[in-house]
């Protein structure tokens, strides 16, 4: 193909996510799911040749790496160890009540158990995007609930990164033996890269902190597309490898590698989103429209369910508690991210995720913002609900 | 003395915050990238934030300066005044100190031993009202005021040293009217 002609459809593509970016910002929402309807009105509409698609197929590839990569970044190693430590009920809660929805629905849905699995996981994250993003969009830091609402996040994405390796070592299927074997070098590779991420990070990060900031930035997108290469090849997912990356770098390398990788991760994670539209199916979207609808109602309240325990634990009353019910709700990147490893075996997941991260970025912030009029309502209810408690204690 | 709580923000910072007298909880985030964020809450929501102030490091600073500057003149002027009970001393830093190259707010002096830094004498210069992010290094002569009781916990806190301990409690005592 001509290069000017790849240049034309490559910039068109970029330019229509800018306005959908626009647009979005004008909304006030965030742009992962209207970058996924970009995508699926592209893949409909107009198609693109061979050559766009691989490059758009390749940053798709480098945008998920990307977004695992600065997520770690986020994460200093002593707040990941001492969350865990003091969430893990609530972390458990949250793996129970959202992991099981999605499971059961696979398998109503007729999905191979596998397919399942794959979509309990698309369910069971939040988007720790979406919420970071309500909670400095709408001035949020200081709440009271915030850190319940971090520390969920948090503890989901470390199960995340155990969850990954496991995917992907079943995915590769074979004889029980084999996948046994497989299951045991991703946890065993895993396992021994977290605790070397957490023991030795400091070193590492000792060694990239190069004044230059071109020289960093190249050192660390060479580091992590290498451990995410290396990753790859044991079966251990790409996108695991450069989060725990992210992880091992911490203090200052840390915050400079983030504002130099950010615009990168822009750029790549909304092709990402864009290439997981493209794949879809319009004629396909229709027949999943109802399951995602019930599975966005579900999963929205055993969400806010999380969320509201969580923050009712921490002593936060009924406002904050809504609040922090509400910003878990949104799902988004993680759940692509998921849905994308199973497109060959369930054909319905890909739509089905698209779908449901879309409902459910769209009415978790919008819930969240009218906590003021929404959360009273759920107060009149109470008292009925206190009402037998007295008889309770004094049977 | 205000009761701070400190919770961490993973992948944000660190949030300090009190119940402020006049009724609302008044807190301070401070971002990894330097930035602090100054908040106080809604009155029939305490959880909420009813306004949030962000401020880059060089405008914290100021702040910090105009909060700060005030309390140190007015400890200052009452040295010099000899309230009873109040002392004030000139504490060096050893070269065994274990707070070389940390922040001030390390220390946690205040919280600690009740005594406040007021100066750093460094260089035959003196660095008024240093804040909680300035870094002490070997050498460096600290003025602490304090009750003497404060002062002498103070000396040992800083240099780590029991011997210190004694001779500055003398001497602690002594400068006090």
């Amino acid at each position: 193909m001509e290069l000017g002609q790849l240049f034309l459809e490559l910039g068109g593509v970029i330019f229509l996510l800018a306005l959908v970016g626009r647009a979005a910002g004008r909304l006030g929402i965030t742009p992962i799911p209207l970058y996924l309807l970009a995508g699926i009105a592209l893949g409909a509409l107009m198609s693109l040749g061979n050559a766009p698609e691989e490059f758009i197929h390749t940053g798709a590839e480098i945008g998920a790496v990307l977004l695992l990569f600065t997520l770690g970044l986020e994460y200093t190693s002593e707040e990941l160890s001492s969350n865990l430590r003091a969430n893990r009920q609530i972390g458990l809660i949250d793996l129970a009540l959202n992991f099981t929805p999605g499971l059961i629905a696979g398998f109503l849905l007729g999905f191979t158990p596998m397919a399942a699995v794959l979509l309990g996981g698309v369910t069971y994250l939040t988007s720790s995007g979406i919420a970071s993003k309500i909670l400095r969009d709408l001035g949020r830091l200081g709440n009271r609930e915030t850190p319940v609402i971090l520390a969920v996040c948090v503890i989901e994405d470390v199960v995340m990164a155990a969850y990954l390796p496991v995917v992907a070592a079943l995915l590769i299927g074979g004889t029980l033996v084999a996948v046994g074997v497989n299951l045991l070098v991703a946890l065993a590779a895993f396992g021994l890269a977290f605790f070397l991420a957490l023991r030795y990070g400091h070193v590492l990060s000792r060694v990239m902190n190069v004044p230059s900031d071109e020289a960093l930035l190249l050192g660390v997108l060479g580091l992590v597309l290498i451990v995410a290469g290396v990753a790859d090849l044991l079966k251990v997912s790409a996108a695991i490898g450069a989060f725990l990356v992210g992880i091992a770098l911490s203090g200052e390398v840390a915050e400079r590698a983030r504002r130099q990788v950010e615009p990168l991760r822009d750029l790549f994670a909304a092709v990402f989103f864009v290439f997981f539209g493209l794949q879809l199916n319009l004629a396909e979207v229709p027949a999943v429209l109802l399951p995602a609808i019930v599975l966005t109602l579900i999963t929205g309240a055993t969400k806010f369910t999380v969320g509201w325990l969580g923050a009712a634990r921490a002593g936060v009353q009924l406002r904050g508690r809504f609040r922090a019910g509400t910003t878990l709700i949104p799902r988004g990147e993680f759940s692509i991210l998921i849905a994308g490893l199973g497109l060959s075996l369930a054909p319905s997941l890909g739509p089905l995720a698209a779908v449901y991260v879309l409902l459910t970025a769209i009415l978790g912030p919008v819930l969240s913002r009218f906590d003021a009029q929404l959360a009273p309502l759920l107060e009149r209810k109470k008292p009925e609900h206190k009402v037998p408690a007295p008889g309770q204690i004094s049977r | 003395m205000v009761k701070l709580d400190e919770t961490s923000l993973p992948g944000v910072g660190l949030r300090y915050d009190f119940d402020g007298k006049f009724g609302k909880r008044v807190g301070v985030i401070t971002h990894r990238d330097g930035r602090r964020e100054l908040f106080v809450s809604l009155r029939e929501d305490p959880d909420s934030c009813a306004q949030s102030i962000v401020l880059d490091e060089a405008e914290s600073e100021v702040v910090a300066d105009l909060l700060g500057g005030s309390t140190v003149t007015r400890r200052v002027a009452q040295s010099m005044q000899d309230i009873e009970g109040l002392a004030m001393d000139w504490l060096p830093l050893a070269d065994s100190t274990p707070f070389h190259g940390q922040p001030l707010g390390s220390t946690m002096l205040r919280t600690r031993t009740g005594a406040s830094i007021v100066a750093i004498m460094r260089g035959g210069g003196a660095i008024p009202a240093p804040g909680p992010e300035f870094t002490l290094r070997a050498g460096d002569i600290v003025v602490v005021v304090g009750t003497a009781e404060g002062v002498t916990r103070a000396a040992r806190l800083l240099n780590g040293e029991p011997e210190v301990k004694a001779a500055r409690a003398e001497k602690a005592l002594a400068e006090t009217p």
